[in-house]
């Protein structure tokens, strides 16, 4: 309570209403961690979908064919930086400082971008060298489950976007603090995802 | 209050992100490391690799998304664990269904 006390005076003059605003907040975020639960199992299906389809090859390549390793350390390495990135903009959240959480929200927004492009260029390149997810049942499931993260990944950085403009324009209320606490969530989330991802798909197919 | 004041409490600190960061760091590399330059046999490369993501998820869970075992983390971690539940019998089951037909099939 006291971390919202010393920034509401910040916020806009109605008391009343952060009271109101900080219980449904605390309901909102938890509502939010229920909705990133049903999204585990989720992927959880999409992991067990390539799981099963990982062997069926049709005479094109393997992971261990395809893999580059160490551009997958590359963006793995982007998305950790970005998780931390995140948290510092979340230190900056509780301490009232709204330049400090638009820096740190660009430079995550930057590493997620970042992160984005490599997968990009590496599914251009798959897809170019004419394996696209039609050649096979591995790599149906390979685009299916590391596509489908990406597409969270990019819902995050536009989710992020909106935030720098939200709080540019309204400053830190407890509302963007209500967003950008989920937001970190969301955040932090993914890069749990991906945890599993470059084990079980990267690691595992090189193997 | 007592969410309110916990709510305090788990903000993390830059400290205990830096810790995070550190950890997630090794339990990233040694197992990149590994798998890029075979030095041990496949099974246990294979052992190493997962413990170290199943390791590195809990540290994400600790340092990033702040869980423990406070009060107000409960209905958090509750859910964690239930989803947990149902993706260990989602994806086991599956894997057990599919590949026992797998088999099978084969031996026919």
């Amino acid at each position: 309570m006291s971390n919202l006390a010393t920034t509401a005076g910040h916020a806009h003059g109605h008391d009343h209403e952060h009271e109101e605003h900080h219980d449904a907040g605390e309901t909102t975020v938890f509502g939010f961690w229920l909705y990133l639960m049903t999204d585990c199992i989720l992927f959880a299906s999409i992991f067990a979908v390539y799981a099963v389809l990982v062997n069926n090859v049709a005479g094109g390549p393997s992971g261990h064919d395809i893999f580059e390793l160490p551009y997958v350390l590359g963006e793995t390495a982007l998305l950790l930086f970005s998780s931390i990135t995140y948290g510092f903009a979340m230190l900056a959240l509780f301490k009232g400082k709204k330049q400090q959480v638009l820096f740190w929200l660009a430079m995550t927004f930057l590493l997620g971008a970042g992160f984005i492009a490599m997968e990009i260029n590496e599914f251009h390149l798959l897809i170019s060298e004419g394996y696209g997810p039609s050649r096979s049942g591995f790599l149906s499931g390979f685009f299916t489950l590391v596509g489908t993260h990406g597409l969270h990944v990019t819902s995050g950085l536009i989710w992020m976007a909106i935030m720098m403009y939200q709080v540019q324009k309204n400053g830190l209320t407890s509302t963007n603090k209500t967003r950008l606490s989920c937001l970190s969530l969301f955040w932090h989330f993914l890069d749990v995802v991906w945890i599993c991802v470059f084990t079980v798909v990267y690691l595992m197919g090189t193997l | 209050m007592a969410n309110a004041h916990s709510d305090g409490a788990n903000h993390g600190s830059v400290k205990s992100y830096a810790i995070g960061f550190i950890l997630s760091v090794i339990l990233t590399v040694i197992p990149f490391g590994l798998v890029m330059y075979p030095s041990l046999p496949k099974m246990t490369t294979l052992a190493i690799v997962l413990l170290f993501a199943v390791v590195q998820v809990v540290v994400h869970l600790v340092y990033f998304l702040h869980l423990d075992r406070s009060a107000a983390q409960r209905n958090n971690v509750t859910a964690l664990v239930f989803a947990a539940m149902v993706i260990v019998l989602l994806v086991g089951l599956s894997l057990w269904i599919m590949f026992s037909i797998h088999t099978e099939m084969m031996a026919k």
